[in-house]
């Protein structure tokens, strides 16, 4: 069966100096479900992301692969049909509910604009919609809440808002990208419980970008690990907690801290782990130039 | 990030290179003029008014880009224009800068009242319109070398006070001023070797920009007659004598042009072309 | 007495509150700590935990005197600090020291490893003790020469550790000193605090928003909200019988990666 999102063998580099961020690789994430990308920073998480999305930034040039929004392969439709083709599918929840508002501009706008100006919706049904979502992000008065500016707003509002956003085009994938990161410990709790609802509800495929490995656990179907731009392990929840298969994804199992079992977390990766991995991929970088 | 990095560093060699080369061939004009200037920059010749360049029909040896209404080399008269420039530029961008950012970083560093009466000053400062400041002080001076770089000093030290002020600013809420904080470093020691350096970068960018303003500052005052007196060939006077004859005689109006524009570029490029290939954050 | 490092008593820090300035006259204050008290035993292993806005980095830096209280006593040693200006606590500063979050700005960017190192030694860079305090957070010798921007956060967070343990402090405040690094280089800078704590005999306040981190580190913890304390037990029994309602919601919000454990 394939997924909504199917990634295969993407690989990308730094143009310039040719320096290989993405290493073939392959994500398949059906309609409906979670899927994490782990890694640390560097390991080309959340550039999948933005691949997906189509806002790499220039400096990033795809080398080989194709991304399959629905069937139809990202990489080979013109600029401006892939650009349609995103805005009407898929959406972003960000990382930074600071900086991912206009602050001078009110809330209502901007929901509303995305609706209006790339899917061309009228302005009364936009506005309709906007409440409609606001109210189903918990948004205590969305009328009074719509006419505010970002900075009357905590930031676990902010970060509804955008989560209303996000979820307002009705798309059938979203990436979230660290989307609690900047929150405290019980407001993350709050936002992530939020997305996991709305995400069943609506049905629809969440390809979540975190370093938690604890927010993984609670919120994903399955998940990629990702190291040096290589996913080394893709295995579901349940199996990757009970017995991580990759000793990488192992070592960063036991490096996240786990109040429970103070002994047994915050254990530092071992040098060992990483020059294996890195060898790994040294090999898999040789095949590859090998048989390009 | 990386890319850009590795891009822009690509274009700062060649910045560097070239206006490093076109300041060192002024520099040397200016030191040099009596031994290399081919022609007294003085001298009238009325036989040889409004030569035209070496390589247009009618022109004389000697005369390379041939002579003005009067019969000056205007070769000549650029090189010896050139020692004015560099004496503006070296003489008024330095002290321009010393009062400006010392001012600036004990403003930004220490704030209080200190910063209140200094910035209140630059206010009021900027509330002038700068070129008729300049004209009348150099009204009140009187004219001379010394007038105009008094003026442009009195005029500019504003610029680098605001710019060096905001950066410290900036810099003094960092973390690690506060670590020289909890380090035990007195205020000063942590304003000269904590600050200074980072804001140093400005500095130098704007000492140079300062360089190049400077030059032009002193072309715009000789050429409304207010700079030096006319025994001392300047740009800015060239160009003021040029204007008048721009129909007959081009070449009195546009090689002095070309040297003041060159000039005023090579400087704010190789400010910026120093800042890229020294200093330690941007490499 | 005398086995306290720290002994903090109705400690409170107001500062103005400038979105509610009026036009005219001064803007109200708006309070950050309201009257904290507490002791911090010598060679303890203190966290601070608490939200954005509960005040653990205003009262860190209270402690460090990076902050001047508006009112109560600050006893540093048997000696109030509360109001001891730059210069008299100039002599204090060598032993009490600090580790900061943010280790790309706490490091000037201009100066190398070395000397960011060395100069609050009054030492030049081939110092031994510069050396010596590389090897001991497990940086080789040759970063001295190294600018921050040229190490990944982990070093840049090694750093600022060997920086403060160069001065042979008594007492060092590390606050939210992980956050920001990977969970691998997290689990190692942890341990390296551990182990130094251990071998140094220092006194550690650990301030964090992670209650799995202070689990492990610390042997007592302070629970703070909007500038009050409002819970400070024995580690084991902070997460085995939280008694405010508060410290069982922070707990209750940690993730655990576990996904049989329901959350």
């Amino acid at each position: 069966m394939s997924g909504f999102l199917e990634i295969r063998g993407l690989s990308a580099r730094l143009a310039g100096t040719g320096q290989r961020l993405l290493r073939a690789v392959d994500i398949s994430l059906p309609a409906g479900s979670v899927r994490g990308l782990v890694g640390e920073s560097g390991a080309g998480k959340s550039m999948i992301g933005k691949a997906v999305l189509g806002v790499l930034p220039k400096a990033v040039e795809i080398v080989e692969g194709e991304i399959l929004l629905d069937g139809q392969d990202l990489l080979k439709v013109p600029p401006a049909e892939r650009r349609r083709l995103i805005g009407a599918k898929a959406a972003l929840i960000p990382q930074d509910p600071l900086t991912a508002l206009n602050p001078s501009r009110r809330i209502g706008p901007q929901i509303t604009d995305r609706l209006v100006d790339i899917l061309g919706w009228e302005k009364a049904r936009a506005a309709s919609r906007a409440l409609e979502v606001l109210a189903e992000v918990s948004i205590p008065e969305p009328e009074r809440v719509m006419r505010l500016y970002p900075h009357e707003l905590s930031g676990g509002m902010r970060q509804r808002i955008l989560i209303a956003s996000a979820f307002a085009a009705e798309p059938k994938l979203i990436v979230a990208d660290e989307p609690t990161t900047a929150l405290d410990v019980t407001v993350q709790k709050q936002i992530l419980k939020l997305i996991s609802a709305l995400q069943a509800r609506h049905g629809t495929a969440l390809l979540f970008v975190t370093h938690d490995l604890g927010v993984v656990s609670k919120v994903c179907d399955t998940l990629s690990v990702l190291y040096a731009g290589k996913v080394v392990e893709d295995t579901t929840v349940e199996r990757f907690f009970a017995a991580p298969q990759h000793p990488y994804s192992r070592a960063l199992l036991a490096a996240t801290p786990r109040h429970t079992d103070p002994a047994a977390s915050l254990q530092p990766v071992p040098q060992a782990v990483i020059d294996a991995a890195m060898a790994e991929i040294a090999a898999a970088d040789a095949a590859w130039s090998a048989h390009g | 990030m990386l890319d850009g990095r590795g891009l822009i560093r690509r274009r700062a060699g060649a910045r560097l290179w070239l206006s490093g080369l076109w300041l060192t061939v002024f520099v040397l004009a200016a030191v040099l003029a009596p031994l290399i200037s081919p022609q007294d920059p003085l001298a009238q010749d009325l036989m040889l008014e409004r030569l035209p360049p070496a390589w247009v029909a009618g022109s004389e040896p000697g005369y390379w880009l041939g002579t003005d209404s009067l019969g000056r080399d205007v070769l000549s008269r650029i090189i010896y224009g050139a020692q004015v420039a560099l004496a503006v530029a070296l003489v008024a961008g330095l002290a321009t800068c010393l009062i400006g950012s010392a001012l600036g970083l004990v403003a930004g560093f220490y704030r209080g009242w200190a910063d209140r009466i200094i910035s209140r000053i630059v206010d009021i400062w900027m509330a002038f319109p700068p070129v008729l400041f300049a004209i009348l002080l150099i009204a009140v001076l009187g004219t001379g070398l010394t007038s105009v770089i008094l003026a442009i000093v009195i005029i500019d030290w504003t610029r680098f006070c605001r710019v060096v002020r905001a950066e410290t600013l900036n810099q003094s809420k960092m973390d690690y001023v506060h670590s020289a904080k909890v380090a035990g470093f007195t205020r000063l020691r942590t304003l000269l070797s904590e600050i200074l350096p980072n804001v140093l970068p400005v500095i130098v960018a704007l000492l140079t920009l300062e360089m190049g303003i400077a030059v032009i500052v002193e072309a715009i005052l000789s050429f409304v007659n207010l700079s030096i007196s006319t025994d001392q060939p300047t740009w800015g006077g060239m160009i003021a004598e040029g204007r008048t004859s721009i129909h007959q005689a081009w070449w009195v109006l546009v090689f002095p042009l070309i040297a003041l524009f060159f000039t005023v570029l090579s400087f704010a490029q190789f400010g910026e072309g120093l800042r890229e290939r020294f200093d330690p954050v941007l490499r | 007495m005398a086995d306290s490092i720290f002994q903090v008593s109705d400690l409170r820090v107001d500062v103005p509150d400038m979105t509610r300035k009026p036009l005219f006259g001064a803007a109200p204050r708006l309070e950050i700590l309201k009257g904290i008290s507490f002791e911090i035993p010598r060679g303890a292993v203190l966290g601070i935990v608490g939200g954005s806005g509960s005040g653990k980095t205003t009262l860190g830096r209270t402690l460090v005197r990076l902050v001047e209280p508006n009112a109560g006593r600050l006893l540093f040693d048997g000696r109030d600090i509360a109001h001891l200006s730059d210069a008299g606590m100039r002599p204090l500063r060598p032993r009490i020291q600090m580790i900061f979050q943010d280790p790309m700005s706490s490091l000037n960017p201009r100066l190398t490893v070395g000397r960011t190192i060395a100069a609050p030694l009054g030492a030049k860079v081939s110092d031994a003790r510069v050396k010596a305090a590389l090897e001991q957070v497990g940086l080789p010798a040759d970063f001295a020469g190294r600018y921050p921007h040229e190490l990944s956060g982990g070093q840049r967070q090694r750093v600022g550790i060997a920086r403060a343990i160069a001065m042979r402090p008594d007492f060092i405040l590390a606050d939210e000193i992980v956050s920001g690094l990977d969970v691998s280089s997290q689990a190692q800078v942890l341990m390296l605090l551990e182990q130094l704590v251990a071998d140094l005999g220092l006194t550690l306040v650990f301030i964090s928003h992670d209650l799995s981190v202070i689990r492990r580190l610390c042997s007592r913890v302070i629970v703070l909200r909007a500038g009050e304390i409002v819970e400070d037990a024995a580690t084991a029994d902070l997460f085995e019988r939280p008694r405010h309602a508060y410290t069982r919601e922070l707990l209750d919000a940690i993730p655990i990666p576990d996904p049989s454990v329901r959350w």
